[in-house]
């Protein structure tokens, strides 16, 4: 008798907690996309002293769609573009799980782009296959001591982090200079740059430009997830992250753990970072340079640490990387517009306390945070022991 | 005495590091100068960067907080000048009108962005690592954006603000007269930096508003029950600390340059929290930290464009000039691991309060 107002009503809560958890992500990306639109459409009046166009934001975001997902050519290039964000971001987003705060994906990157192509150098004459892992693993490796460094300092004499990482994101950028200033240098080139990786370039399997990298990143996610909440050492990051002295009581050596925790987020940026020089450009100038190593921070706040927040993250980073260009060509809008409306995404996510009780959504405390308490309790330097 | 020091350049080794100490020595007028120049918008942001964390908001915006200004200082200056036109500078510091209403600009600017960032992290009480983030991101999306768009345009020239002239009696004086042109032989906004940090130093530690901040910053519960309005305090303190980021964000495209350039902050911003975080929260310690990193970096300049004759020039020559730039970076780490090891943070650093009483 009651029986279809009792599937309504059940359909209506799945529907209301389906909606509870996307909606903020949901609002926040389209109250980002509205204030970039008043910011194009102003900026074009007062700046430009351009007739006033309403239709301006869509010409640009539609170019920006296009770019991003509109073909199969350009949804490629957005997972081409994706794989070092989220290669990378996983990293940070584990940092952060352990409640270290690593500013130096941008180093671990860049390593990992020096040491991959030294490598591959190396192995010029070696079969595809072996080039290509030894490479591979030339970056993870190069990243790796880039993160183990100040991971140690912290262990050993307590030196912050966020220092550490920051100053060897400089070292990793005078290292790089030299690296194809000086030995490898590619004779006779006009200006400096490596030669190329030759065999070792990462097999295209998608399209133009899909290299294999971009399944290693996504296969990446689900050992991340493995490693953070199925092993012993994935609840110990975790623990001492939550509470360091708990977790010492309870056993965990968190020095130990911290050494560890930078090695893995340094190994899983310079794997970003060999999977650009291998998958990408092939070889390495002066000007090889990035924003994935501080696009990776991003993501891995906007994924709240989680592998799978990361990897959605990253997906709609990249998209916005791959539809920026597109749209400055098309649309004549500057491609830095992307960055402000990743910085509205995550403001307006933040503000989501503010957002929830503005919709009445359920289950809303006064006291609910972002559930990001690690990542600043890491920052008043008690994650060590 | 030429015999003397002769005799111990001649030394093996150890006669290297006699060479190198008297080098560094003629080098002074030079790096000291430029140190300073180089020390002061890095100071600026971990003076900001204290201020803040010492009432317990941390703040990793600082660098967005200084391109922003940056921009804003420039852009208000240009603006302005096309409306009031340029006006005549005055003989010292070479103020104009344009320039001093473009330098309120900047700092309105810069304490405005404060406010977001104290709105997030006290009101909203979200993470403040977020918060600051954001600021970044889009400052460098928002300027970049900006300076692309009017890189179609023509702007007025603004000018920039002068340093002051020390006379070269004064400058030239045996032992202290680098000194006095190295602190005073700068601009305004170099010149204020020296006192802010001295003044900052006293009101912290000898003031009753020192002792409210540090109080709010180490037990906000506690200083609540005397009576301190903690949200108050820590709103008023982000907000006043956007000012200083501000100033170091204007002295770079109105004292240091005249022009605003994409990312011209080259992450000035991050070196100020190290430097905040090296020099243990305190205005003197930053303001040391930074000196050091800036001297180290004067010292490489200096020996790539003139390098030390005799033995220690041939052995310089033959190390690679990507090693000087990577020196300052290498020299920080080696003295916090080394020298300072555990720096310990205010300890609500961080933390959003939260009323008992309250909701």
């Amino acid at each position: 008798m009651s029986r279809p107002s009792e599937e309504r009503s059940r359909i209506a809560a799945v529907l209301s907690s389906v909606w509870s958890l996307i909606a903020v992500p949901l609002i926040a990306v389209l109250m980002a996309l509205i204030v970039g639109a008043v910011v194009i459409v102003l900026s074009s009046v007062l700046v430009l002293k351009n007739p006033f166009d309403p239709t301006l934001p869509l010409t640009a975001y539609g170019a920006l769609a296009q770019g991003a997902v509109g073909s199969y050519d350009s949804f490629v290039s957005t997972l081409v573009l994706t794989t070092p964000l989220l290669l990378a971001g996983l990293g940070v987003g584990i940092g952060f799980r352990a409640g270290l705060f690593n500013i130096g994906a941008q180093g671990q990157f860049l390593m990992g782009a020096v040491g991959s192509v030294a490598v591959a150098v190396w192995f010029a004459h070696a079969p595809a296959v072996i080039a290509i892992i030894a490479a591979l693993l030339g970056g993870m490796i190069a990243g790796a001591a880039w993160g183990f460094v100040p991971g140690l300092l912290k262990a050993t004499s307590g030196a912050h982090e966020v220092v550490t990482t920051i100053m060897m994101n400089y070292i990793a950028l005078a290292l790089l200079a030299w690296i194809v200033i000086g030995p490898l240098r590619q004779p006779g080139s006009v200006s400096p740059s490596t030669p190329s990786v030759g065999v070792a370039a990462l097999p295209i399997v998608l399209d133009r430009s899909g290299h294999i990298g971009i399944f290693i990143a996504f296969l990446a996610v689900p050992i991340a997830w493995f490693l953070l909440f199925r092993t012993t050492r994935g609840f110990e990051i975790r623990a001492v992250g939550a509470n360091p002295d708990a977790a010492r009581y309870a056993g965990v050596k968190p020095r130990r753990l911290i050494v560890l925790t930078m090695s893995i987020a340094g190994l899983l940026a310079g794997l970003a970072g060999a999977s650009v020089i291998l998958g990408v450009t092939h070889q390495m100038n002066t000007t090889f340079s990035t924003s994935v190593g501080f696009d990776s921070i991003t993501v891995a706040l906007l994924g709240r640490s989680n592998p799978i927040g990361i990897m959605v993250a990253a997906l709609l980073f990249g998209a916005m990387r791959a539809g920026a260009g597109p749209m400055q060509i098309n649309a004549g809008i500057p491609v830095e517009l992307v960055d402000f409306i990743q910085a509205l995404i995550l403001l307006f996510l933040i503000a989501n306390v503010a957002l929830r009780r503005l919709l009445r959504l359920r289950g809303v405390s006064g006291a609910e945070q972002t559930g990001f308490e690690t990542i600043t309790r890491s920052y008043g330097g008690e994650a060590t022991g | 005495m030429d015999a003397l020091l002769h005799a111990l350049n001649g030394i093996p080794v150890l006669g290297l590091v006699f060479q190198f100490v008297e080098y560094f020595i003629t080098a002074l007028p030079f790096t000291g100068h430029v140190a300073v120049q180089l020390a002061v918008p890095i100071c600026l942001a971990a003076l900001c960067g204290v201020m803040c964390e010492r009432s317990g908001v941390v703040n990793i915006g600082l660098e967005g907080i200084m391109l922003t200004c940056a921009f804003t200082g420039w852009f208000a200056g240009a603006l302005i000048t096309g409306v009031l036109g340029p006006g005549t500078p005055t003989p010292i510091f070479g103020f104009t009108l344009p320039l001093l209403l473009a330098l309120v600009a900047a700092i309105g600017a810069g304490m405005l962005l404060s406010l977001l960032h104290a709105w997030l992290s006290i009101s909203v009480r979200a993470d403040q690592i977020i918060s600051g983030a954001i600021i970044n991101i889009a400052a460098i999306g928002l300027t970049g954006y900006m300076n692309t768009l009017l890189s179609t345009q023509t702007l007025a020239a603004t000018g920039n603000f002068s340093a002051l002239r020390i006379p070269a009696a004064v400058a030239g004086f045996p032992l202290v007269g680098w000194l006095i042109n190295a602190l005073f032989g700068q601009g305004p906004i170099g010149i204020a930096t020296i006192l802010i940090v001295i003044i900052f130093q006293i009101l912290l530690f000898r003031s009753r508003w020192g002792l409210r901040t540090r109080s709010v910053g180490e037990h906000p519960r506690a200083a609540e029950t005397v009576g301190i309005d903690v949200i108050r305090l820590r709103y008023r303190n982000v907000v006043m600390s956007g000012a200083l980021a501000a100033l170091g964000g204007a002295y770079l495209s109105m004292e240091a340059t005249n022009a605003f350039q994409a990312g011209m902050t080259q992450g000035r911003g991050f070196i100020g929290l190290a430097a905040m975080i090296v020099g243990r929260w305190t205005p003197v310690g930053a303001f040391g930290a930074a000196l050091l990193f800036a001297s180290s970096q004067a010292i490489s300049q200096s020996i790539s464009v003139s390098p030390p004759p005799g033995e220690l020039g041939t052995l310089l020559s033959h190390v690679p000039t990507q090693f000087f730039d990577a020196l300052p970076y290498l020299i920080t780490i080696v003295v916090l691991a080394g020298l300072i090891g555990r720096s310990i943070a205010p300890a609500a650093d961080g933390r959003p309060y939260q009323r008992e009483s309250a909701s």
